[in-house]
Formats: C-alpha cells, structure tokens, sequence
C-alpha cells in the first residue's frame, strides 16, 4: 500500500474513531437536567401525607407494624428531629424539585458521577459511575447513602448501600439501616420515572416497589431549604413520645374513613397484589363516621 | 486523681472482698464475653482502620472498638481490644504514627476493651517527671498511663492476698472520681466523661473537642441492645442517661448529620442521628416495661408480652453473649430495684 493509501486509511479511521467515541452511551437517557415532580401520583400519600394506622400495599412483618402502631407524629417535633432529611430511597417522594448533574473527568471526558439535588432539607446524592467498591460495613451511613451506578439498556440503575434509618410510609412504618435501595431512573423524552425498590431484612417480608414521576422543567429555580431547629413544645429532654403496645386510639380512623377492612388496613405482602380484592369482599368494616376524621 | 501505687495498695487494703472476686462471679453474659461459646477466631481477624475526621481513627476487629488519637505529642488509644489481638493493634497504631503511646483510656471493665491494656502499654511510654513521678520513681515513664474511672481499677485488681483477676499490668495507672476529668493533649482538649451506673459502675466516654470526635464504649454500640452488666452496677437510666449526654454534647452539620461524629462501643461508624434512632428505641423500651411494671406484671409476664419485638429483627438475639430475653430482664431489673 503506498505512503498516499496509508495517510488515506489512517484519516478514516481517525475520522470513525472520532465519531465513535465522541457519541455517549446512551445519551438519549442521560437524565441530567431541572425536574418537577407530578403530585397527582399518590397526591394523599405524599402532601397531606398518609393517615395514621395506613399500611396498605406495604409488604411489611409484624416489627414494621408495631413499630408504626407506636409511632407518635409528634416525635417529629423533638428538636433532634425538626431538620433530619428524608434518605435518599424515599426522597424522590417530597416536596421537592429536582436537579440531576453530570460530574466529567476532564482528561477523558467520562462520565464519573451523577449529582442529585433534591429542593426538599437541600438533600443531595452522590452516584458514582466509576465502578468504585461500596465501603465496608463498619463506615458511617448517611441519608444519602453510598450509591453506584450503571447503565442497564436505557436505564440508569443505582445501588445505594449504608442508608441510615428512614421511614418507608411517613406515618411511621420504617425501613432500617440494614437495607438496601435498587433505583431504576428511566428517560422518556420530558418524563422521568424513578422506580425504588428497597430490600429491607428486618422490616419488610418482600421487596417494596414504588415510582414517582417527574416532568422536565429547566427554566424553575431551586430553592434554598435552610433548617433552624426550634422549640416547638415543652417537654423534658430525653422523653419520647410514642404510644403503648395496643394503646393507639387512632388506627381505626383511616379503615373507618374510607370503608375499609381494618385488617386490609394492617398491610403486609398480600395486600400488595391484586387478588387480595377477594379476600377483602369476606372482611368486616367499620361503621363510616359522618364526618371524616383524621389525626395524621 | 492522679492514681498511683501507694494509694492503690491502701485502697485496695479497704476495698470490699466481693469487689476482688467480682469477675469470678460475673453475669452469666459477661462470663461469656471472657470466653464466649461462640469466640471469633482472632488467629485469622484483622485489625481494620477506618479514619474518622481531625486527628482521630477508629480501629475495628480487636474486639471492642479502639478510637486512636495521633498527633505530634504522640498517641492516645480509647480501649485496647481483647488481649489476642495485641500485636495486629500495635501494628495498626504503627502505621498510623510512629510516635510514642503516651495513654489509654478505659471506657469501662470488660475485657474486649481492656484485654490489650498490658500488651499496649508496655509497647508505650508515659511522659514522666514533676508529679507525674511521685513515689514511683523513673520507672513511671516506663509504660503509657492508662486512665479509667475509678472502679474499673476496682474490678481489674484485688485487695492485697488475693488473686486479681487480671494482671497488674493492665490495670489503670490513674484514676478519676469526678464526674469528668479534662485533659490536652495532640493540641486538643479532651473531656473524659463519667457516666453513672449505666453499661457498668464503671463507664467513660471521651470527647476530642477540636476533632469533634466522641468515643462513647459500650453505652452506645450499633449491634445489639445494650448490655446492662447489673452485677457490676450497671442500670438502663444510666444507658439512657448516657445516651442523651451524647445528644446533648453532638452538633450535627446539615440535615442533622454529620458535625460531630461518634464512634460506639461496637458496630459502624456513627453521628448524632444514629445516637437519636438507639435513644429513642432504648427509651421506648424502657417506657414499655415500665408501665408494665406500673400495671403490676411479673417479669415473666413482662418477658411473654414481648415488649421489644418491634426492635428485634434488628437488635435480637436468641443465642450469644446478650440475648434479647437477658435485656429485658435487665431492664425490668433496673427498674423494678429503683427506690
């Protein structure tokens, strides 16, 4: 092959490698960018937020339930409390608008990171893309967790270990420290869906699977979310509010207000599929009350 | 109170003889933690180190965990480990700093945090002279001071006669009965604080006030209930007590965590709002069996109503060193002795 031929070959292949590498993976589902999310999904659930003594769908053991039975809403107000963050498994569900961000090694120009930024207690999440170890079990654990990342097709699909304890219903039910989070983020054009599922082996009998929707919106603002702790009542230091084993005289509320069988109400795996609608035609109700009554 | 032998033998001269054999006659549970059934093979465990933030590291493996403090002064160690894992602890601290072991610091008796204290403190040396001599002579600059309140040396030594339960050498070569003793050292203050009869009689937790750093011994540990040794004076207020001082001393950075960060007795890594979780499930706890107590149950009856089982799957046990059936019936305990 002459000197001409070779000169000729070389530029075409610099020409295709060019062309190869500067196209990103996946670059049709890089969910970088300003998100709002849509309330109309789960709206009770999320804003009002969900009534007391609520466990419905949730694949929970019988610790969970307790733990939500006695769980007291005004734990929330004890200073130590006011400003702790949502964890990230269960952050997407806030009030919150959300910012997604690439972090690019300059040299080769490979995605190292993605940055989230949740508007809500200004929570943020680091997911690394770089193939990274999870760090042992004896580090600290954090709301935000310790999150990798990888794409699977069009799917980003995070992994997020050494989560500090949190709530998976915000009445109480929890998710422990020991669990870990699978996050499936998916692009459709100007959607974005987050599917969480959290693997929890002291609180949950089965995977939980929930998704929250967003829709982009790059001219919003994100708010600053700074937290003064006050004092909001009056107690002794050291005291926890939270009612006795048996003793919470609101978990009848929500199965009453909506004509629901109390024992559907207590949730569990089965009450997750919809087959259960059989079982709950042979379950008793309570009586609904005149007026809607709600303590959560 | 500098501690030192003269006043250990007149001390020792008057001490009760059931505090000398107090070992022997330990709870069955801290029995077992001298020679546990189910004792980790420490031929094969490794010492790992886990850096914290300012000047201070957390070692994990040794047993109970070790909180290393290293700066130009030298090296101050939390806890010592059990005694098999002497030397993979030196040599841990080794590749930290190559500067002297100046002092330990006891959090409490048992032996998964004092085992090491003999091995450790001949390896170290005591920066001696002005009172720090006393009648002891050059040969205090010998070994690193080991600190401790006052009843763990009670615990760890015996009347003159009689055979102590662990050698001389480990035992605290100073002591303190205040509720805190303060002390600066690697440029930083650093408060050694008395927690009554919580864990043991026996507790301290130490707080590096520049690093931000608590090391709290086994009145916080992220692996189990805790463990209240009630035959060496320990009680479920005193746990709880000592919980909500580490509350009250931490100051969490951004969305209350972070800031000031908390190494516990056992487990992982820790800040204020892991402190905050185990608070409020040890009080839960306590609130529930109490009222049982206030309805008139039994023990046994306290025991068949379950009042942990919501904490269980992830602090339980039914089998090692500290059962979920030994806490509760420690907690009744505690509550049901009060006056």
């Amino acid at each position: 092959m002459s000197g001409a031929a070779w000169a000729k070959l070389l530029g075409i292949l610099t020409i295709l490698q060019a062309v190869l590498w500067a196209r990103p993976v996946a670059a049709q589902t890089d969910p970088s960018g300003k998100w709002t999310p849509r309330f109309d999904e789960d709206w009770e659930e999320r804003i009002p937020g969900p009534e007391i003594g609520d466990y419905l769908g949730l694949p929970i053991n019988g610790a969970a339930r307790l733990r939500a039975d006695s769980w007291d809403a005004t734990l929330i107000e004890l200073p130590e409390n006011q400003c702790r963050a949502h964890a990230s498994d269960y952050g997407w569900r806030g009030p919150s608008v959300l910012h997604i961000w690439q972090e690019v090694d300059r040299a080769t120009q490979k995605v190292i990171a993605y940055h989230t930024h949740l508007s809500a207690y200004g929570a943020e999440q680091t997911i690394w893309m770089d193939g990274r170890p999870h760090p042992p079990d004896y580090a600290a654990h954090t709301w935000a967790g310790f999150s990798t990342g990888e794409w699977d097709g069009n799917t980003l699909v995070i992994t997020t270990t050494h989560l500090k304890e949190n709530w998976i219903r915000r009445n109480g039910i929890p998710r422990s420290d020991l669990a870990t989070a699978r996050v499936h983020v998916m692009r459709h054009g100007d959607y974005l869906t987050v599917a969480v599922i959290v693997y929890d082996p002291v609180y949950l009998t089965e995977p939980f699977i929930r998704t929250t929707d967003f829709v982009y919106a790059p001219q919003q603002q994100m708010a600053p979310w700074p937290c003064e702790v006050v004092d909001e009542v009056d107690r002794p230091a050291g005291q926890v509010p939270s009612h006795m084993i048996g003793a919470n005289p609101f978990l009848d509320e929500f199965p009453a207000n909506y004509g629901i069988p109390p024992e559907a109400a207590r949730g569990g795996a089965d009450t997750m599929y919809p087959e259960y609608k059989l079982k709950m035609a042979d379950m008793k109700v309570l009586p609904r009350p005149q007026k809607k009554v709600t303590n959560r | 109170m500098i501690y030192r032998s003269w006043g250990r033998r007149r001390l020792l001269g008057i001490l009760p003889a059931a505090l000398s054999v107090a070992w022997v006659c330990a709870p069955s549970h801290a029995r077992a933690q001298q020679n546990p059934p189910s004792t980790p093979d420490y031929s094969k465990a490794e010492v790992h180190i886990l850096p914290v933030q300012g000047n201070i590291y957390m070692l994990v493996g040794a047993g109970g965990n070790i909180t290393v403090q290293a700066g130009n002064d030298g090296v101050l160690l939390v806890d010592t480990g059990v005694a098999q894992m002497s030397d993979k602890v030196l040599a841990a601290v080794r590749s930290i700093s190559e500067k002297p072991i100046r002092y330990i610091i006891n959090t409490h008796v048992h032996p998964d945090h004092t085992g090491g204290n003999e091995a450790i403190a001949k390896a170290g040396s005591t920066i001696a002279g002005g009172n720090v001599v006393g009648d002891i002579g050059a040969s205090a600059g010998n070994q690193a001071a080991v600190i401790a309140f006052q009843t763990v040396l009670d615990r760890m030594s015996a009347p003159t006669g009689q055979q102590a339960p662990t050698p001389e050498h480990a035992w605290p070569t100073e002591t303190y009965t205040t509720p805190m003793r303060k002390m600066f050292f690697d440029n930083e203050g650093i408060e050694i604080i008395h927690i009554p009869a919580a864990h043991t009689d026996g507790d301290s937790m130490v707080f590096f006030r520049r690093s931000d750093v608590i090391s709290t011994g086994d009145i916080f540990v992220t692996n189990r209930y805790p463990i209240i040794d009630l035959e060496r004076g320990g009680n479920i207020q005193g746990v709880i007590a000592g919980l909500n001082r580490i509350i009250e001393i931490a100051i969490p950075a951004d969305e209350q965590e972070g800031g000031t960060l908390v190494i516990p007795g056992h487990g992982r890594l820790c800040d204020i709002a892991d402190v905050v979780f185990y608070q409020e499930m040890v009080t839960i706890i306590r609130d529930r069996v109490e009222d049982m107590i206030k309805k008139g149950m039994t023990l046994e009856q306290v025991k068949e109503a379950k009042p942990t089982r919501d904490y269980d799957p992830r602090y339980g046990a039914t089998s090692g060193i500290w059962t979920t059936e030994m806490f509760v019936e420690a907690v009744y305990k505690s509550l049901a002795s009060k006056p």
